[in-house]
């Protein structure tokens, strides 16, 4: 039987034959939860009378949510998540040493062909990786860690094939934004999604983690790509694979087949409060933005770093403008430190913060004022999740993000990135 | 089991930050409670009544994978939840914390209708408006779950997960 991805490691993990619409109890290769959901899932295991977890080893708590610490209450939490990990035995990545879903493939604990489960709804970044990851609660979280296996129901797919190549100043994350305001909010409800074609052979592995991130904004279960060379050499050094990368068959049945050609893609916005609310950036080009934010799961890394640095080089933030700009973990700072562009970026106008969500998770790290419009590369524009149901939050690239810092107003980046 | 209640209509694309949002997070759940739903519809917990059912349009619950959400709905006194469809997350959440969830047509439902749902019959009776909306049934598994309060429940009484009962 020919089958997708989403078959072929839950058959894999389940040991039986799986197809779309099986219900199946399968393995965990990888288990995580972070500050803002683990004392849930503790709770829950504490509840259901577990005292060690099934897989330590593969069990990760991260503080990344609500870091550092900006008052007490979140103070006391963190204290008692972190006594709740050591009794247990588990794995912590304590405060901003990076963002989970950037910091679990940097730190090598993503293999392709793993099955992932954690309480955050952006697990599904890891398909980037070949890896069946997927969100889910605290209490499925606290079932994993205690079982060491979840009960899923095997999804159907859709394959999502992207011809052409993208233009300068077109990024991942337009490509996503592009699809979510195609499919809707809700268009891959259920489903896993496949990711395809030309555009994204030719996407680094920063990008292809920022596209396969952004799944959930469209309801997918799981945004996976197929492992190539290019996975392969990023994975080299991190991780030992000792299970062949699962790729779909000839004939596996897909719920729809969907072909964008994307070489004519402009640089594409959210506008507020949906992340389906998409339009071409030529439709709002001049709106005044008072707040900008760089980083969060979906744009923190390297590249896109250097692209924010490459267009602010030399140049002023707007006065009228707090550009906030957060590495994705430690090693992501001290690599754009030895690059030099810390420097770029400060000397820019930039305000830099230690690693952590940020204002995308509306708790600190930048949470704009009454009246306010933030222009963001995070993955969420619903009315107040920046932490104020009084601004407006709309979502672009980072190089969108560092144009407009500089103009305090949307702008298109492409004057700025013509190489000299 | 039959469910008795009175509804309380919302729209489309009920996120879990509306629900309750991440500010709230270090609050009790009881202090969580009193602010669902404040982003959207500010006096939410002022109009509904212990033992009412919300109603939804499509994809409710999307967004986060926060199991605070169904949770502050339950300790709001909210029963149930009857949407035209649910976010994956929230749906699987919902169940995990003793929150029946309905997948139905809820085009005709308004505010106040007094309704009883037969979670066995599959059947929404609308007795204000004098129709019966019939839903799909949960896996027998589902059900036991709910009956246990949560999946906390039925891991205590089970033991843990079984292949065999997953049907």
């Amino acid at each position: 039987m020919s089958r997708t991805i989403a078959e072929k490691i839950l058959s894999a993990k389940s040991g039986l034959d799986a197809k779309a619409g099986d219900l199946v109890l399968a393995e965990l290769d990888l288990m995580m939860g972070h500050d803002f959901n683990a004392a849930m899932t503790f709770q829950v295991l504490e509840e259901m009378g577990a005292t060690v977890a099934a897989k330590p080893e593969r069990t990760i708590i991260v503080f990344d949510h609500s870091v550092p610490a900006p008052n007490e209450s979140y103070a006391r939490l963190h204290q008692k998540v972190e006594a709740a990990a050591k009794r247990f035995g588990v794995r912590v990545y304590p405060p901003c040493e990076g963002i989970c879903h950037h910091l679990l493939p940097e730190r090598g604990h993503v293999r392709p062909g793993d099955l992932i489960i954690a309480s955050d709804s952006h697990t599904c970044t890891y398909g980037a990786l070949g890896a069946f990851a997927t969100g889910v609660g605290s209490t499925d979280l606290a079932v994993g860690i205690m079982t060491g296996k979840l009960w899923f129901k095997v999804p159907k797919s859709i394959r999502i094939h992207y011809s052409g190549q993208l233009p300068p100043a077109v990024s991942a994350k337009d490509l996503a934004l592009f699809t979510i305001g195609r499919l809707g909010a809700d268009g891959a409800n259920y489903l896993s999604v496949e990711y395809s074609g030309e555009a994204i052979d030719r996407l680094s592995m920063d990008g292809r983690l920022t596209l396969c991130n952004m799944s959930i904004e469209m309801g997918a279960k799981a945004g996976l790509i197929e492992p190539d060379q290019k996975t392969l050499d990023w994975l080299a050094g991190r991780v030992n694979i000792s299970q062949a990368p699962a790729r779909a068959d000839e004939g596996a049945a897909y719920e729809r087949i969907l072909d964008f050609d994307v070489s004519e893609l402009r640089p594409q916005i959210a506008r507020p409060h949906e992340v389906d609310n998409v339009c071409d950036i030529d439709e709002l080009l001049g709106l005044p933005i008072q707040s900008a934010f760089i980083g969060a799961c979906t744009n923190g890394r390297m590249e896109d770093l250097r692209v924010a640095a490459g267009i602010l080089a030399g140049k002023r933030v707007h006065p009228d403008v707090r550009l906030y700009i957060i590495p994705a973990s430690r090693r992501i700072w001290l690599q754009a430190a030895r690059e030099g562009l810390i420097s770029v970026l400060l000397e820019a106008g930039a305000i830099l913060e230690a690693s952590s969500c940020g204002p995308c998770a509306g708790i600190c790290g930048g949470v704009p004022g009454d009246g306010q419009t933030m222009l963001t590369t995070a993955n969420r524009n619903f009315k107040g999740r920046a932490g104020n149901s009084k601004s407006d939050i709309y979502l672009a690239s980072p190089a969108v993000v560092a144009a407009s810092a500089i103009h305090g107003q949307v702008t298109h980046p492409g004057r700025y990135l013509i190489k000299a | 089991m039959s469910l008795e209640g009175h509804v309380y209509v919302l729209g489309d694309d009920i996120n879990t930050d509306y629900i309750i949002a991440a500010k709230y997070r270090a609050l009790s759940l009881s202090d969580m409670a009193a602010r669902v739903m404040e982003d959207i519809d500010p006096d939410f917990t002022k109009k509904i009544k212990t033992g009412d059912w919300i109603i939804g349009g499509d994809n409710f619950g999307c967004g986060s994978s926060r199991e605070y959400a169904p949770r502050v709905i339950l300790a709001a006194g909210i029963q149930g939840i009857a949407a035209k469809s649910f976010a994956r997350i929230f749906y699987r959440n919902s169940i995990n914390s003793g929150l029946p969830v309905i997948e139905c047509d809820t085009a005709r439902f308004q505010t106040g209708d007094h309704i009883t749902v037969a979670l066995e019959k599959g059947e929404i009776i609308n007795h204000s408006q004098k129709f019966t909306a019939s839903f799909a049934k949960l896996p027998p598994f589902m059900t036991r779950v709910l009956s246990e309060g949560g999946m906390s429940g039925y891991i205590k009484k089970h033991g843990g997960l079984r292949a065999e009962n997953l049907v």
